[in-house]
């Protein structure tokens, strides 16, 4: 009797912990922000490196014009379909003052590591839910990643 | 008493092993024994140990099964259009489907032969057959496509085909039916004066694997059923199973089957090889056609060739000897050793195992019991190693496991018959269910088998799964080999109707396998390579639309100046880099089906409205969130109106604006 008694609460226990997970907290996850930034502004104004082979990135003045022309070239071809140069949202997030937001290397940990950063990095799973489409991989390496970024502080006016 | 129970348990356990062992199951029941299902049972998101490569018959198909598992991953398109991805209906592949005799959507193929080095398999190339209008096709291993399709001319019907020698130096493509050369009109009834028979060697490049027919021997007439390759000792070699020798050309279920034996034909192609450097090969007209897939262009080509160099065996009498094989010969088998070659008369109540190095000293010796339209005739006995007496009823087909035994698979009897190649001796036997054609050792054809499993494809299912009408499907069976007995583990449905197939360990090829293609290698006449290079340009009557497809909007996706009488040409490459994210293409109203484009890819989907308005397309492939948005509009204005040439994505108009 006592074996069935168990029986019946491990039973209901394990019900209960196959159910599915409980709606987010609203407090831990606001509908609006509380001030009057945008959600695109609110969710790339909080900088960290991002998760990744990229550690550290040295970034040159003036720009390196190889590396941008090539990243001109990457962006018409794998980038441009969803990222505008603009701050208007497309698919993905316009590109303006990307630079002066994120680090340079959670820009380039986010191109050449998307899967992983979209299910790790907070600020990525911020995007996800902000454009509800994931970033695809374009297959990417890190030094084609680099030439984007170069490309990008050059749309973000840095000579 | 309780001593007592023990022996009734123990006397009720032997009575009903004895009552099992005895009684041959006969129903869909029965058979499985102990932890069949562990065996078979690959965890999710765990990989099956080998790839099984199985032909579809008559679907014109390769299907891609996982070992144990049983589990389907892909249809792959060979001679037959197919709906799931475009093959046959894209512009790039329709070349791919070229003949002589025009566009064949819809073949029959039987046999794979997967590449080998040093006859042991190299996860390169998948070799097939079509088996109606004679081809051969190879397949890329690494992308699962087919690269290329090669017509056999002078072939009444691509049967023996494609066996492959141990290093993949050529393929075969033996004529099913003997014909008259050269499209000659006479009456059937002169078989025995005009009617020849045809062997083509097809030589691998051993680099690209691309094909060409390097020679064909021109034999007697009669019919070639199966071949293979000698290897090791044998390499050099060819055996051909030949029936049909009566000559008949009409009843041959009655006429072919008079003889008490028909012929096992082989060939020392290294001798024909060094009389074609000799230039002994007559040039004959030909017209067949040679077609390649580029993976650079994402297109077929299809050239049309005009000749083929011929070698007449009963000219060089060293090349082709005739050895005697009991009753219509089916399968015709190397072990690994390349020494035993084994023939299956479909009709004959044993099965004869001949000795390679027999043959050698027959030859030698010129032990021959006459000639067959001037070809020796090798004796019996001379060529004979042993035989396997009674080994069941409708011998078919044999593979190979290490360990010196052979499978033999048995029509008639419905059973797998496993015997020891060197003491001829029969170890033990299973049920199939039912009418087993061929079977399949992973590796069992090559000089290196792993014997685990044997695969049964059988040609009747009738009761073994849920009826689904007078059509069923047809069913592979796995059993473990591993022991002294053969157990039945699993029965799987199949594609088609499964004729030869090979199974592969996974770790020659999964590492191997392509993700995505490259956007920057992609060499497409009319590629996209990123939204800026989208436009839409007429030529004359034909519009081409260059368009992007990335999750998840198509550019452009607004299209005006589209007339009446044009023929439109959608050539979509798929933007996207990442591995299993294809995008599909269709237009309301089109008439040739969809396509289904690969990430990196170009394809093309043609298109000749035939009604003014405004017509949708969108991605057929549900790729992300936003997949029911990934459309756009079409419009079709009437011939002769001056509507220009428009197209955009993401521009909106005041309404009213042209």
């Amino acid at each position: 009797m006592k074996n069935i008694f168990a029986q019946v609460v491990l039973f209901v226990f394990l019900l209960w912990s196959c159910a599915p997970d409980k709606p987010k907290n609203k407090e831990e996850f606001p509908e609006q922000p509380a001030n009057n930034k945008s959600a695109v502004e609110e969710v790339i104004s909080n900088p960290t490196k991002g998760l990744g082979a990229v550690k550290t990135v040295t970034l040159k003045s003036p720009l390196e014009l190889d590396r941008v022309n090539r990243g001109l070239a990457i962006y018409e071809m794998k980038c441009s379909a969803c990222h505008k140069l603009t701050d208007q949202r497309i698919v993905g997030p316009g590109w303006k003052d990307i630079t002066k937001r994120r680090q340079p290397e959670w820009i380039m940990n986010m191109i050449t590591n998307v899967d992983m950063m979209l299910e790790k990095d907070p600020e990525a799973q911020k995007l996800l839910e902000l454009c509800l489409m994931r970033m695809p991989n374009q297959n990417m390496s890190i030094g084609d990643a680099r030439d984007v970024l170069e490309y990008m502080r050059q749309n973000d006016g840095q000579k | 008493m309780k001593t007592s129970l023990k022996l009734v348990v123990l006397l009720f356990v032997v009575a009903s092993a004895f009552t099992f062992y005895n009684c041959k199951p006969k129903g869909p029941q029965g058979a499985i024994v102990g932890d069949a299902a562990s065996k078979v049972y690959v965890n999710p998101g765990k990989y099956d140990e080998f790839y099984n490569i199985v032909s579809g018959g008559f679907n014109g198909q390769m299907a891609i099964y996982g070992i144990p598992s049983g589990r389907l991953f892909k249809i792959l398109p060979v001679f037959s259009v197919f709906p799931e991805n475009g093959y046959g209906y894209s512009e790039e592949t329709k070349p791919m489907l070229n003949t002589s005799h025009g566009f064949v959507p819809w073949d029959d193929l039987h046999h794979i032969a997967l590449s080998t080095t040093k006859g042991e398999h190299d996860g390169r190339w998948a070799f097939g057959n079509g088996n109606n209008t004679p081809r051969v096709a190879r397949v890329s291993l690494k992308t699962f496509k087919t690269e290329e399709i090669l017509e056999i001319p002078n072939s009444g019907g691509n049967h023996s085909s494609p066996f492959i020698t141990e290093n993949t130096e050529y393929l075969v493509a033996g004529t099913r039916f003997s014909v008259p050369m050269g499209n000659k009109d006479v009456p059937i009834s002169s078989y025995k004066e005009n009617f020849k028979g045809s062997i083509s060697f097809i030589k691998v490049d051993s680099s690209s694997g691309r094909m060409n027919i390097a020679f064909q021997l021109r034999t007697p007439g009669f019919n070639f059923d199966l071949s293979r390759a000698g290897k090791k000792v044998s390499h050099g070699w060819f055996f051909f199973s030949c029936y049909n020798t009566e000559q008949a050309y009409t009843l041959l279920e009655v006429n072919a089957s008079q003889k008490d034996k028909d012929f096992i034909m082989a060939v020392n192609w290294k001798k024909a090889e060094e009389y074609i450097a000799q230039g002994k090969g007559k040039i004959e007209k030909a017209k067949y056609a040679h077609n390649i897939y580029s993976e650079d262009t994402h297109s077929a080509t299809s050239t049309m060739e005009q000749e083929v160099k011929v070698l007449d065996v009963t000219e060089f009498p060293d090349i082709v000897y005739f050895i005697p094989c009991p009753k219509s010969p089916h399968g015709c088998d190397v072990d690994p050793s390349g020494e035993y070659i084994v023939g299956s008369g479909k009709l004959a109540a044993m099965m004869p195992v001949f000795s390679f190095g027999k043959i050698q000293t027959a030859i030698t010796n010129k032990d021959y019991e006459g000639d067959f339209a001037g070809i020796p005739v090798i004796k019996y006995e001379a060529a004979l190693y042993g035989e396997v007496k009674k080994p069941g009823l409708g011998p078919l087909h044999t593979e190979f496991d290490e360990k010196g035994n052979a499978y033999t698979s048995m029509f008639v009897s419905s059973e797998i018959v496993k015997w020891n190649v060197k003491t001829l001796e029969i170890l033990d036997r299973v049920p199939t269910y039912y009418s087993i054609g061929h079977l399949s050792v992973p590796g069992g054809p090559t000089s290196k088998p792993h014997g685990k499993y044997v695969i049964a494809y059988n040609k009747i299912t009738k009761d073994r799964f849920l009826p689904t009408g007078p059509e069923l499907t047809q069913s592979a069976q796995l059993y473990d080999i591993s022991g002294d007995k053969m157990q039945l583990l699993l029965d799987f449905p199949t594609t088609g109707e499964p004729h030869y197939a090979e199974a592969i360990p996974a770790s020659l090829i999964k590492a191997n396998s392509v993700k995505i293609f490259k956007i920057e290698d992609n060499h497409h006449a009319y590629v996209a390579k990123g939204e800026k290079e989208t436009k839409v340009e007429r030529k004359g009557k034909e519009i081409h639309v260059y368009m992007t497809a990335i999750r998840s909007h198509l550019t452009p996706d607004n299209i005006e100046g589209i007339k009446l009488g044009d023929v439109v040409y959608f050539h979509v490459t798929n933007l996207e880099q990442d591995w299993d994210v294809p995008h599909g293409f269709a237009i309301k109203g089109a008439a040739n089906a969809e396509i289904l484009i690969m990430p990196g890819e170009t394809q093309t989907l043609k298109w000749t409205p035939d009604e003014v308005g405004v017509v949708p397309f969108y991605c057929t492939d549900f790729c992300s969130a936003l997949h029911q948005e990934m459309s756009g509009y079409a419009r079709v204005s009437p011939a002769g109106s001056n509507v220009p040439i428009k197209f955009s994505t993401g521009v909106v108009e005041e309404a009213g604006s042209k």
